[in-house]
């Protein structure tokens, strides 16, 4: 275990060069000089432009620029925007929120999508079951954004319950609201996905086995049928739940929270290619952590898998 | 399998706690003595030789006062720090101060805090985006040469010269007789003292020191800047108001919801749906108002791409552009139809400059489109985000449908992009554009984009005539005679289009409960110091 953990832990060096040397060289190759649109319709002092090429290193070759930028990493610094800002204050910031939005609708998804998933699954009520499947649907045909206004103007407005915007400290009340709507849609696919899997597995030989070796009802379910059937549902919740450390630039927009998808959706749009890549960089890293603990986990949940 | 499992069990109480560790904090009410507007996050640092843009301006124009403000309604200036502006011949003004006061950190604010400032802003190495504002003053050249290898010979300009504590000299290099309209622009806000000290300015921006109505207080970037009274400031723009938060939105429409529900005080980017049929009128009963602005659309015509050189093709075009079904169909009255080159709300403007020829007009159209015998193609250049690409396919279409010409429409994916390939000349032909009055002058809106070599005058467009005439106003002998000449001049752009005028600005904006009146200023931006608190 500790070896193979090892193993993995070694292959993300290269993974993480990789990554990061083609985020930085697409990011800073799009074309468009960044500061070509700084001054509005005049032309700006060239003084300003070749002082903001300089200290951006954009008149070195692009692998120079790279390696420029790594050495600064290393040392913990992620650079600067244009305005001056330090781009590790800003994901500092925003890092926690996301984090605490990401665990709200992983937990949504979790309980709400697995219970319904295995209430479904493994019952018999015609009406329940109809019922999981026809709003999961309509969870799953809706986009985000629709799901986001919807609650916002019904809760929000109508209602007076929640605030309809999240604060700047978005403590963990008022992300309730938003971590459900981003959790709406893989919290429908893991009701099913829950659901499929328990069904086909009722069928499976070592369920009748273990029936027939005349275990209670309680053991078979809980232990060999659940167990077995978490497997895929596992892999799209760690899944899952690298995708939410990404932040959500949708969810994030319509309740303007200040996570991380805001972040790198701006910095797009304002062209703060600095910021995409230290950002790229940071979730690449999570990405290939939360991979690694859900492989880890398999562990946990199939004997049959070992790491040795 | 062995240890994992209990890992996973921990891991359950470790969620909860940080849950309950959660729960315990945020909440904080705002007092009712405070006040937040909608805003986007500054481009540059806050100094104000370093900003504009409205992100920035919004809150460098609250944190400073140079020695005019302008009046929201009518752009006039209004003395601040100034006690006289005085000129003593064309190229020559004699500036006073007022005395006692002082900028945020105790220290006063005197005359050399002007000229140090303005001094730093224009040399080159500290590259400022501001520069050139101040290339009328005499000794630009040498502190900022054009040629951008070359060093400057000097870091103080000559024509600025400090004659006691309270007043100051400036020389310009040429006769400009608009120039004292220009001095409440951020490029000519002073600097204290311990900004020139600071060894890292960027930093020192992060707590910037000002002598405006408000102090700075705290900035968490992308997300607010929050000020509070300046409670001895002794300039006519007070602030009713204790505290002011500029918060930064990622959607408009996100703004738009806080401020229908109370979280915001004032909004002036009002989101489409907002818009469309007039929906924040309803939301927003008596807490709404709308306001011609100083800012101008065109559709730039290229002398440099040789099919648009000819004028009645020009005109053929301007005629063609049903601009009145535009500006209602696609921007809900949030544009009028432009008549001139210069708004009509500018202090000293002539409306009606460009009169029948910006009038739709099929019959005539076509008319001149015969007379120019042109039968190619018309593209239209511009960006396709900022909601630009809506309206220029009506635009097109309108071309289209009136003139028979098949037209196309170029996007580039960014303003910046979009920018550098007009810059460039890689254009295939005509391009949108946008000009915001940075002072309140009709010049403003003429030298820069239509002078021959003005810095924004990307259609390469020279007329002597039109420069000459802009020569004869600048050498006016004061502001009002000089706005006459201006607008003869803007006159002269009749005959030959160098651009087409196409909208004037009509901001519609909002405000919350808290206030009873919003104040949105012709500059197009909010203007914090009207804000009126409402009475319990």
């Amino acid at each position: 275990m500790g070896r193979y953990i090892l193993r993995r832990l070694l292959q993300l060096i290269p993974v993480f060069f990789g990554t990061t040397l083609l985020i930085y060289v697409l990011v800073w190759l799009v074309p468009g000089d960044p500061f070509a649109g700084k001054c509005g319709d005049r032309a700006c002092p060239p003084a300003y432009i070749e002082q903001m090429t300089h200290k951006y290193n954009l008149d070195q070759n692009i692998f120079v620029q790279y390696f420029l930028y790594l050495g600064k990493l290393f040392q913990g610094d992620f650079g600067q925007t244009y305005s001056g800002v330090d781009i590790s204050t800003l994901i500092g910031q925003a890092y926690p929120i996301t984090v605490r939005l990401a665990i709200i609708a992983l937990i949504f998804e979790g309980v709400i999508g697995l219970a319904a998933g295995i209430i479904t699954g493994l019952g018999r009520k015609r009406f329940v079951d109809n019922l999981v499947m026809i709003s999961t649907l309509v969870l799953i045909s809706l986009p985000v954004f629709v799901t986001g206004f919807i609650i916002q103007v019904v809760f929000g407005m109508d209602l007076g319950w929640m605030s309809v915007t999240v604060s700047s400290d978005a403590p963990w009340g008022e992300l309730i609201a938003p971590g459900f709507v981003l959790a709406s849609l893989s919290m429908a696919y893991v009701a099913r996905l829950t659901r499929t899997s328990i069904k086909e597995n009722k069928r499976a030989d070592y369920v009748r086995t273990a029936i027939a070796k005349g275990q209670p009802q309680k053991r078979v379910i809980g232990i060999h049928l659940l167990r077995n059937s978490a497997i895929p549902v596992m892999t799209f919740l760690g899944q899952d739940l690298g995708a939410l450390m990404g932040g959500a630039i949708v969810t994030e927009g319509v309740f303007n929270i200040k996570g991380i998808g805001g972040l790198v959706k701006q910095g797009i749009e304002t062209k703060e290619s600095m910021q995409v890549v230290g950002l790229v960089t940071i979730l690449v890293l999570v990405f290939l952590v939360m991979n690694l603990i859900v492989d880890l986990l398999y562990a946990v949940l199939d004997p049959r898998i070992r790491y040795d | 399998m062995r240890y994992p499992r209990k890992g996973a069990l921990l891991a359950l109480p470790m969620v909860a706690a940080l849950v309950l560790a959660g729960c315990g904090g945020g909440g904080a009410g705002s007092g009712d003595d405070s006040v937040s507007f909608y805003n986007t996050e500054p481009e540059n640092p806050l100094l104000p030789g370093d900003t504009n843009e409205n992100g920035g301006s919004n809150v460098v124009d609250l944190m400073w006062t140079g020695l005019y403000s302008y009046n929201p309604d009518t752009g006039k200036p209004v003395p601040q720090m100034a006690d006289s502006v005085q000129k003593t011949s064309p190229t020559t003004y004699d500036i006073k101060i007022k005395k006692g006061w002082k900028f945020h950190d105790g220290t006063e604010v005197k005359a050399k805090n002007f000229v140090d400032s303005w001094n730093y802003t224009a040399y080159a190495p500290n590259a400022m985006v501001d520069a050139n504002y101040l290339h009328a003053i005499k000794g630009y050249e040498d502190v900022h040469p054009e040629d951008e290898k070359a060093k400057p010979k000097t870091d103080k300009m000559s024509g600025l010269q400090v004659k006691g504590d309270y007043e100051f000299a400036v020389t310009l290099s040429a006769p400009f007789s608009t120039f004292d309209k220009q001095l409440g622009y951020e490029a000519f806000f002073p600097m204290p003292d311990q900004f020139f000290k600071a060894p890292d300015k960027e930093k020192w921006a992060d707590h910037p020191i000002g002598n405006g109505p408000m102090k700075f207080v705290e900035r968490r970037p992308n997300t607010y800047i929050k000020m509070t009274r300046n409670d001895g400031y002794q300039g006519s723009n007070k602030v009713k108001f204790k505290n002011v938060e500029s918060r930064i939105y990622s959607t408009a429409e996100a703004g738009y919801q806080d401020l229908v529900s109370g979280n915001l005080d004032f909004d002036d980017t009002l989101p489409p749906l907002a818009l469309a049929d007039g929906k924040y009128k309803q939301d927003l009963k008596d807490h709404n108002a709308q306001k011609n602005s100083m800012t101008f659309g065109y559709l730039g015509l290229p002398q440099y791409v040789p099919q648009y050189r000819d004028p009645n093709l020009r005109k053929a075009l301007s005629l063609a552009i049903d601009r009145e079904q535009i500006a209602k169909q696609i921007f809900h009255g949030t544009r009028s139809p432009a008549d001139g080159w210069v708004p009509p709300v500018m202090d000293g403007a002539q409306p009606g400059a460009c009169g029948d020829m910006c009038k739709y007009d099929p019959a005539k159209a076509k008319e001149f489109l015969a007379k120019s015998g042109y039968k190619g193609e018309i593209s239209i250049s511009s960006n396709s985000d900022g909601g630009n690409k809506e309206w220029i396919e009506a635009a097109c279409g309108s071309i289209t449908k009136t003139l028979g010409l098949k037209c196309r429409l170029d996007m580039q994916t960014s303003f910046g992009q979009f920018n550098q390939v007009v810059r460039a000349k890689k254009n295939p032909g005509a391009f949108r554009g946008t000009w915001v009055a940075d002072y309140p002058t009709v010049e403003n809106f003429l030298t820069q984009l239509y002078g021959t070599g003005g810095s924004a005058n990307k259609f390469e467009y020279s007329n002597p005539a039109f420069d000459k005439k802009l020569a004869e106003a600048a050498a006016a002998p004061d502001s009002d005679s000089g706005n006459k000449l201006y607008s003869d001049a803007e006159k002269m752009l009749k005959n030959d289009m160098p651009v087409i005028p196409l909208f004037f600005y009509n901001v519609p904006y909002g405000w919350s409960d808290k206030l009873s009146k919003g104040s949105f200023s012709l500059f197009n931006k909010p203007y914090v110091p009207g804000f009126e608190p409402a009475k319990h």
